[in-house]
């Protein structure tokens, strides 16, 4: 199974795929934050973060950095044009009002039915859920990027979650190494596959039933 | 300068507001926005047993982190501890007892203390135990909510860019961040600025504090710890 650096960045940029101009869109960590190297120049993305960005731009050059202007993660940012700053409290509103088109985050489980679980690593200190739960909750499509299987081998999507949740029947989307998945009110639906990757190999790496779309996507890249 | 309404002072003259066992707001987003100098003074004065309020507990020295490493406090509330490993230990031994709030959910009770409301209803985290165990609930128009209780301090300091001498204060890009709500929330507010300027000199329009909210000004000489990505 890929999971090598292709494998990150295919999913990122199946991912960019559900992006469209005038969104305002939230990217978590580690992979999703690849996703804006696959958006063409024109579509115009507002990229949003929880300490009160709006309008988030690439990071800047080295030696170019502005203690004053982090991401939510802390590491240096830039503004794009027409964005703006705002306090904490405005930067959730905007998500609790469902003003944040796209989540994309990762996760370490998802059920059938679209529950999340990705804020308590197992043996480790609990460290809080920070903006998690509300962006789960509350934006309007929440798409998780992850591989399929985790370190070990085992299925990380399944049929209820192990791992405490961070919000329930959230996810709209699932993006992984091997296939795309709808989450539907019936459960999953497989509706593309990454090459060189068959039915098969998806039923095998997946802790629960789904269903299988009439017309499969080859995903081209 | 002058300072017609006699708040603009010194570190050392607002460290007599700090005392063992109080509770303090502080703004700040993994430390980009804590005030320096407060916070260093804070803990040259020794006070401890702090009860702090805040986004997070940065790093281990940067912002808020420092005071919390060095086991100044007792209970923090918070949305995350995640960058400061040493704030997950003392939870883990018992010497720290965290509250955890997602991270809206405390900026907006952070608000609300600031605003004079008592609470809010909320529907985050309605499903997780962390967050809606022992909360009142209320049912509103047949949906259910929790009962969130606003957030208040004896003293809510806070770091800005520019302040006049009313204390109306400008921030710097992403580093206002959780400053305006704390700003709102203290018995006491200090804001640490990097500048001080006349009455008038601010553009009325782009004042983001109303210095009826700040209480004291103490000049910034600046962060003086090294960033995680430095």
């Amino acid at each position: 199974m890929g999971m090598g650096v292709d494998s990150r960045s295919q999913m990122a940029k199946r991912a960019a795929e559900e992006i469209q101009s005038g969104m305002v869109v939230n990217l978590g960590i580690g992979i999703p934050s690849l996703v804006p190297n696959h958006l063409s120049a024109e579509t115009m993305v507002m990229f949003h973060a929880e300490n009160g960005i709006t309008g988030m731009g690439p990071s800047p050059a080295k030696g170019e950095e502005d203690e004053n202007l982090c991401n939510a993660g802390g590491f240096p940012v830039t503004l794009n044009s027409g964005g703006s700053y705002c306090d904490s409290s405005i930067a959730f509103g905007m998500i609790r009002k469902g003003r944040v088109d796209i989540t994309i985050l990762g996760s370490l489980q998802v059920s059938q039915n679209g529950d999340l679980a990705n804020w308590i690593v197992p043996g480790k200190k609990v460290p809080g859920m920070g903006g998690a739960m509300e962006l789960a909750q509350k934006a309007k499509k929440v798409i998780v990027v992850m591989n399929h299987c985790d370190k070990h081998g085992n299925p990380k999507i399944v049929t209820s979650c192990s791992l405490p949740l961070t919000s329930s029947s959230c996810v709209n989307l699932i993006v992984t190494d091997l296939a795309v998945f709808q989450v539907t009110g019936e459960g999953l639906l497989l509706t593309e596959l990454f090459a060189p990757f068959n039915v098969e190999d998806v039923i095998n790496k997946t802790g629960c039933e789904f269903k299988i779309s009439q017309n499969v996507r080859s995903i081209p890249y | 300068m002058e300072n017609p309404f006699g708040k603009i002072t010194t570190l050392e003259r607002v460290l007599e507001l700090f005392h063992e066992g109080m509770t303090l707001m502080f703004g700040g987003f993994g430390g980009v926005g804590s005030p320096p100098a407060l916070i260093d003074g804070i803990l040259e004065k020794g006070v401890r047993e702090l009860t702090l309020i805040g986004n997070d507990t940065g790093f281990p020295d940067i912002g808020i982190g420092k005071l919390v490493s060095r086991e100044r406090a007792v209970k923090v509330i918070a949305s995350h501890i995640g960058s400061n490993p040493i704030a997950g230990q003392l939870m883990h031994d018992g010497k720290l007892e965290v509250e955890f709030s997602p991270q809206g959910i405390l900026a907006e009770r952070i608000r609300a203390g600031g605003v004079g409301l008592a609470a809010f209803l909320s529907d985050i985290g309605m499903d997780n135990e962390l967050v809606s165990k022992d909360k009142p609930r209320f049912q509103l128009d047949g949906k259910d909510y929790l009962i969130e209780t606003a957030l208040t301090a004896e003293v809510a300091i806070v770091y800005a860019k520019k302040a006049d001498e009313y204390g109306n204060l400008i921030y710097d890009k992403s580093a206002r961040n959780t400053n305006p709500i704390v700003a709102m929330a203290g018995a006491i507010t200090i804001a640490e600025v990097e500048e001080i300027v006349p009455l008038g000199s601010l553009n009325p329009e782009e004042i983001i504090t109303p210095g009826v909210f700040v209480d004291y000004l103490i000049p910034s000489k600046g962060v003086n710890w090294k960033w995680a990505w430095e």
